[in-house]
């Protein structure tokens, strides 16, 4: 058996690339990697799709041998042309360019997708499509999640950082193709996961809902995408690695310890697609928010503050403010994110002394949040008056404004006495989203706004008046979506913990969920604002991409009415 | 200095000398209040742990100089909450039941318990306000299957229907059709029988020998008006309510099938006082007699 599938590896390998062994230049391990990689995925997805023993594993066979014969189809079409030849002499940019393009359609899917399920709890009779299990709001909602956080975010950050580590390297990434499998292979897992939340095939694990096997791949293209970082940081031209890089790196490591972790499991068998998870009970609790809390923390904040690093200096053509702040900050986070976990079990069965852990590491970590901020923001020093003429850096500041607020709302709810009202309630939606939408979508866009012209060698972006309607359109939704949460949740918070002169509570549970149905309106119609401006973004890049400019505005990118302030 | 490094044009601050991609650093101290601001919240930190339960060690944890415990606290405050209610509910266990609504006060304090107690044990199947739905009885209406007065609902919620309660009240309407008791037919004529009971249009042959069907298998229990039989639990056949639905089809359904619904007896979750609070509750709604 051993030896079958041996010779079925180099007879793959061999087929795909019949060079391989002739070549005297570098062992292309990239292409023995994916050939290799796609042989066995193929192996084993023949025997899932014959002998699955439920719908989700069936389907999930299927594409993954779909991709795999896809992948041995660009090898034979590509494998003696230029396509795998690296230049060396050359940034590989092509991969970024997908990224942008995916990055920006898998933002409109996720929000689009918050819409709906914003418009599910506040007109919950007109549309729950009863008939229709795959859009109950239980299987829409990890839906929206992954594909906004993991399709959405990780897409910006595998983009942002190819670009960001090539051009502070002075080097071509690493790794022959193995970029474009890492590319490809996580919009796999992408498509896995959302088709597996939408049979209702879960691990049931707050965004880490994929199942085991979409989970085993995800680790294979993660370990891939930290080769090809650090190879390129390995054969770096510059002397130094650039802060930018720290941050990604932590990022990469981080959340493949993570992942690794909290998705430990005992598959039920080699092809259904449940599994016994390795922790049980407050241990799984413990495990998942320790998860849960770092994914905020590594990839919502130490990801993109590498996009900050990088792209903040560049759009407003200032020094990073504080080399200082950004080493101190930078160890500080890292280090004491870690340890915030368990605020998300204040007053569980978790032991107490493991809340009282949680939450003073969550107030200690304040600062080192917020030195982040004050790098950027103190970046601008010098040149404020470029805020006037510049939408894509307001864009930038605006981020970082709302970077600001939710780390220090977050030490504060992590308070045990403020926990204890805000819990369960909507304040948490509220501070995520200010997070989510302010944060990491502002700062995405921000950077999809930089990156497009650079990529596609464009003079400028199609229209600065298209990014001020997305700056306003986004900003205000964000205003409503935040308010309306804090209104609901705060009065969702007093309402649970509300006793009459008798001693018993005053309102029943479903008394207080009416009571939130007007704050649901207010919200979804946020959610719709910012989608709204996400669509405006896709028209602009898309047309920057073809090259236009729209007919009315100056091809300079300051307004002459405006004197720069001095 | 040799290495002297270049100094930033606009602000005059002194670079670290590096450059990527034309980016460079400045190279300002830590803001001094970021430090301070830094350091003041890890003293928090310190004097947290000193005071509270915090830091693992090889046997337990650092239990803190206040003694705090959530536990403790939880316990403490359940007790404190029990105490300050044990009166009433004292006073109201020792009253008579139907005596309850007398006492003015006493009556507001269990209306108030049995609220509550509705609302987290009893609305998942009979509605937030009582009003039931289809196979659950509507409670806000003066017709019931069982015993309506107020002793009666105590006693329900004593031991359930058909629950696993040795005194659970108990009935249960054989499956017609399903166990091949009636045939097709006979189904069909009884239940044009029952259309007329209640006064809805109907085939008027049809029910006139549904008549003699009812007349052999249903009058036991449904009487021979069919107007039920609250020592059974037998439904009432000629007023509007229905549990199962009024239809001819919904009513053939029930005689094929005889549903009955399970209320879980109350006595194993909810203490002897309680139990007449929400008996007192539910009679509010729209207890018979």
């Amino acid at each position: 058996m051993v030896r079958i599938i041996r010779a079925g590896f180099w007879g793959a390998c061999l087929t795909m690339e019949p060079n391989l062994l002739k070549s005297k230049a570098l062992p292309r391990f990239d292409i023995f990697f994916t050939c290799g990689l796609a042989f066995l995925v193929a192996l084993w997805a023949v025997f899932a799709v014959s002998r699955a023993e439920d719908i989700g594993m069936a389907v999930h066979g299927w594409m993954f041998l779909g991709a795999a014969i896809l992948t041995a189809l660009g090898f034979v079409f590509t494998a003696h042309g230029t396509a795998l030849q690296s230049d060396q002499s050359s940034y590989s940019d092509g991969v970024i360019r997908f990224g942008v393009i995916a990055s920006t359609f898998w933002g409109i899917v996720g929000m689009l997708v918050g819409v709906v399920i914003a418009s599910q709890l506040a007109f919950p009779d007109l549309l729950s499509f009863k008939d229709y299990g795959f859009l109950n709001f239980g299987r829409l909602r990890p839906l929206h999640t992954s594909a906004v956080i993991f399709a959405f975010g990780g897409n910006v950050l595998i983009a942002t950082s190819f670009y960001v580590v090539q051009r502070t390297c002075r080097a071509r990434l690493f790794g022959g193709m193995l970029p474009w499998f890492v590319f490809w292979g996580y919009q796999l897992f992408i498509v896995l996961a959302a088709t597996g939340y939408l049979m209702g095939v879960t691990s049931g694990q707050e965004y880490a809902e994929p199942t085991w096997h979409v989970d085993l791949w995800l680790t294979v293209v993660w370990v891939a995408y930290l080769l090809v970082f650090l190879g390129t940081l390995w054969k770096r031209k510059e002397p130094h690695i650039y802060v930018a890089n720290w941050f990604y790196l932590a990022f990469i490591v981080t959340i493949a310890m993570l992942h690794v972790v909290n998705n430990l499991a005992v598959p039920t068998s080699p092809y259904a697609s449940s599994s016994y998870p390795l922790f049980g009970g407050v241990q799984n609790a413990l495990t998942q928010w320790w998860y849960g809390h770092n994914a905020v923390g590594f990839f919502l904040t130490a990801g993109f503050l590498a996009i900050m690093y990088y792209f903040i200096p560049k759009q407003v053509n200032r020094p990073v403010y504080s080399y200082q702040l950004s080493i101190v900050h930078f160890w500080a986070l890292i280090f004491i994110y870690i340890w915030a976990g368990p605020h998300h079990l204040h007053y569980t069965a978790l032991p107490q002394w493991a809340q009282t852990l949680g939450m003073t590491f969550s107030i200690i970590l304040w600062m080192p949040s917020w030195g982040g901020m004050i790098n950027g923001l103190m970046t601008l020093s010098g040149a404020w008056d470029k805020l006037r003429t510049d939408p894509v850096l307001r864009m930038f500041v605006a981020s970082l404004a709302f970077y600001g607020m939710s780390t220090f709302e977050g030490p504060v709810m992590s308070v045990r006495a403020v926990n204890s009202l805000s819990h369960y309630t909507d304040w948490t939606i509220g501070h995520v989203h200010s997070g989510a939408l302010g944060w990491v979508g502002l700062v995405s866009f921000g950077a999809l706004y930089a990156l497009t012209p650079w990529l596609w060698k464009r003079e400028r972006l199609y229209s600065l008046k298209l990014v001020e309607m997305h700056f306003w359109l986004s900003t205000i939704g964000i205003l409503f979506y935040i308010s309306s949460m804090w209104v609901s949740g705060i009065q969702q918070g007093l309402m649970w913990r509300s006793y009459n002169e008798f001693g018993f509570l005053t309102y029943s549970f479903v008394e207080t969920v009416k009571a939130m149905h007007l704050p649901y309106i207010v919200r979804a119609i946020g959610g719709l604002l910012y989608l709204l401006g996400t669509c405006i973004m896709a028209y602009n890049l898309w047309r920057t991409i073809q090259g236009a400019v729209a007919k009315k505005e100056p091809l300079s990118i300051t307004n002459p009415n405006l004197v720069p302030a001095e | 200095m040799s290495d002297k490094k270049p100094n930033d044009d606009i602000t005059g601050v002194e670079t670290t000398g590096h450059s990527w991609d034309g980016i460079t650093e400045l190279n300002n101290p830590l803001p001094r209040w970021w430090v301070l601001t830094f350091y003041a919240c890890i003293a928090w930190a310190v004097v947290y742990w000193i005071a509270m339960p915090a830091w693992p060690t090889l046997s337990g944890h650092t239990k803190g100089l206040l003694g705090m415990s959530d536990r403790k606290q939880v316990d403490q405050e359940v007790a404190e909450l029990v105490s300050s209610r044990a009166p009433q509910f004292a006073q109201l266990h020792a009253t008579p039941i139907e005596m309850v609504s007398k006492n003015k006060e006493l009556f507001q304090f269990a209306q108030e318990s049995g609220r509550v107690a509705f609302a987290q044990n009893c609305s998942t199947c009979h509605g937030a306000g009582g009003q039931g739905a289809k196979g659950y009885p509507s409670l806000v209406d003066d017709v019931w299957l069982w015993d309506g007065s107020i002793q009666g609902i105590r006693s329900t919620l004593q031991t359930g229907i058909r629950s696993e309660h040795p005194e659970a009240r108990f009935s249960q309407m054989p499956s017609y059709g399903r166990d091949k008791l009636l045939e097709p037919q006979q189904i069909a004529d009884v239940t044009q029988y029952v259309l007329t009971l209640s006064r809805q249009p109907a085939d008027a042959k049809a029910a006139a020998r549904g008549a003699q069907v009812f007349a052999s298998n249903c009058v036991a229990c449904h009487g021979a008006e069919g107007k039920g039989d609250q020592t059974q639990g037998a439904p009432n056949l000629t007023d509007q309510e229905w549990i199962y639905g009024g239809t001819a089809q919904e009513i053939t359904t029930q005689i094929n099938l005889g549903r009955g619904g399970v209320m879980p007896t109350m006595s194993q979750r909810l203490d002897p006082a309680t139990l007449d609070a929400l008996a007192v509750y539910v009679h509010s709604l729209g207890g018979g007699t």
